[in-house]
């Protein structure tokens, strides 16, 4: 079902960037009760291809990288997750909601398999997706969301154990708080600065020109929609070894993008975590001196890349 | 939904999620909070089978009983401790009796909060076991049954979604660790159940695991230390 029921694009204060083009459509597609945004460049009768994006991100980031699929013939859909841009905010948030919700966009655009291109946090769930719904996925390109075994630090077990009292503690006592909570208003220059703190390699006139697609204005400034109640936890069972674990069976053709410098919204993994669980049919190419955001550094060098490995 | 009347209940409200928490008997003393199992809720739980002289509550888990159902799903077992914990909070300090999926998140909350959870009793019920906890294939679930217009408990997003949880050995034996290394109890978990699963048989020796007791033998300890 689809639902128009927000403005989905600023009218005021927008901003330009050099190649960035607000989507051909946009639209709420409504995922079992949760509406998600959804986002498209290119004709609608072209094959479609998915762009999946990461954690605390949302779907026009791909401003640059997505109409440059578009133009070489494809029609290209993204999505904000759930909590995320102009997608609702949800009272509960999991990697397995958001595989589902990502399953009902893709079927609402085709039952075929189709080309994925997701990064960080978006490719390490396409890898669960791709390995438990293989007839989804024609191709998988992920970029730098190949999570690896956490380094510990070299402490003993009761030091860890209070690392983790405190992180539980922090989070519970978070979750109280956020009952209230909003997002801290503030010019479109302060929201870029605060966001550049976690992207530090990115240009301001890119971080302002994401202010103005994924920002709201109200009387009092401008706010990131990003619901203020999601918080990363930075505890529980899951390891981030099993999405390697289930990248090795995939049997699609699987191309692996890394960057090398880190950065405070990588998952700090090397060449060396990864290469032993390349799938069958995988490669994996690694961009020196270059961090996280590989496709938005690199914009037209990542989807030459793409376009050649789908084809 | 459950019909049953309680004693009281208090709605506890958290942004998006409403909690209901049933008083199930008045007493004098410490309070008991007993957590159901998985598509139970507080009314399934065996009230004349308990042996406790304070006041017992129960609190309905997100998407079951009376609580609200969220939209979407997207839950865990740690959604659920945070659930607890608005619960301990509101009542302060006390001993929880946790049944299936309860036992669980009573666990996982002795662990979280050892100044307000003085011991926690795991016993058998729905939703004890968990799911695999290595890899394993997702289902791809493109439906939860006849959900329209509805806001019925439990939600079925509950059912599917906690009942494949992973739960690995030594996640769930640091939450111990915590658990032990701050209680006054020499002994603050007590796992009384029959049933089994790798998570209860590979930690069930670790210190600060009571076994080898009944329910109510648990709960007697307890409530005299």
């Amino acid at each position: 079902m689809l639902v128009l029921r927000r403005n989905l694009v600023p009218m005021t204060d927008e901003r330009s960037y050099p190649g960035a083009r607000v989507p051909d459509r946009i639209r709420i597609h409504d995922a079992n009760g949760v509406g998600i945004a959804t986002y498209e460049w290119g004709k609608e009768n072209n094959p479609p291809l998915f762009l999946v994006h990461g954690g605390n991100d949302f779907a026009r980031t791909f401003d640059v990288f997505g109409p440059m699929l578009a133009e070489a013939g494809y029609r290209v859909v993204t999505w904000d997750h759930r909590g995320h841009g102009n997608s609702d905010q949800t009272a509960l948030y999991s990697w397995d909601a958001d595989i589902r919700d990502a399953l009902s966009v893709m079927s609402s655009v085709t039952d075929e398999p189709a080309p994925v291109v997701a990064h960080s946090k978006g490719g390490a769930i396409m890898l669960l997706l791709a390995e438990s719904s293989p007839y989804r996925v024609k191709s998988l390109v992920n970029i730098d969301g190949m999570p690896a075994k956490r380094r510990m630090p070299d402490a003993p077990d009761h030091d860890q154990s209070r690392l983790m009292a405190e992180e539980i503690t922090t989070w519970l006592r978070y979750r109280h708080e956020a009952a209230t909570a909003t997002r801290k208003p503030g010019t479109i220059e302060d929201l870029a600065r605060r966001r550049g703190a976690m992207n530090p390699r990115l240009t301001i006139e890119w971080l302002e020109y994401l202010v103005t697609v994924g920002a709201r204005k109200d009387e009092d400034g401008w706010r990131w929609k990003l619901d203020p109640t999601m918080r990363f936890v930075g505890f529980g069972p899951w390891r981030p070894e099993w999405s390697l674990l289930r990248m090795v069976s995939l049997s699609i053709p699987f191309l692996g993008m890394l960057g090398t410098v880190d950065e405070p919204m990588g998952w700090g993994v090397n060449e060396r975590d990864v290469r032993p669980w390349l799938p069958r049919n995988g490669h994996l190419h690694v961009f020196h001196d270059i961090g996280h955001f590989i496709h938005i550094e690199q914009p037209r060098a990542v989807a030459d890349m793409v376009l050649e490995f789908i084809s | 939904m459950s019909a049953k009347t309680y004693l009281d209940t208090v709605f506890l409200t958290h942004r998006k999620v409403t909690l209901a928490l049933h008083k199930l008997r008045d007493g004098s003393g410490s309070p008991l909070l007993v957590l159901h199992g998985l598509g139970e809720d507080s009314s399934r739980i065996p009230l004349a089978d308990i042996e406790w002289n304070g006041p017992v509550w129960g609190l309905d888990f997100t998407g079951h009983g009376r609580s609200s159902v969220p939209v979407g799903g997207g839950y865990s077992c740690e959604m659920l401790m945070a659930d607890v914990d608005f619960a301990l909070t509101h009542m302060g300090p006390a001993t929880i009796l946790g049944y299936g999926l309860g036992a669980y998140v009573a666990l996982l909350t002795a662990g979280a909060r050892p100044d307000l959870v003085h011991g926690a009793v795991l016993t058998d019920g729905p939703g004890l076991a968990g799911g695999a906890v290595h890899v394993s294939a997702h289902a791809e679930i493109t439906s939860a049954g006849l959900r329209e217009g509805t806001n019925t408990t439990p939600d079925p997003w509950a059912l599917i979604e906690l009942s494949r949880d992973a739960r690995p050995e030594s996640y769930v034996a640091t939450f111990i660790r915590l658990a032990t290394a701050t209680s006054p109890l020499s002994e603050p978990i007590a796992m009384c159940c029959r049933v089994r699963p790798p998570w209860v048989t590979t930690t069930e020796d670790a210190p600060g695991v009571m076994t080898n007791v009944t329910v109510n033998e648990a709960l007697s300890i307890y409530a005299s230390e």
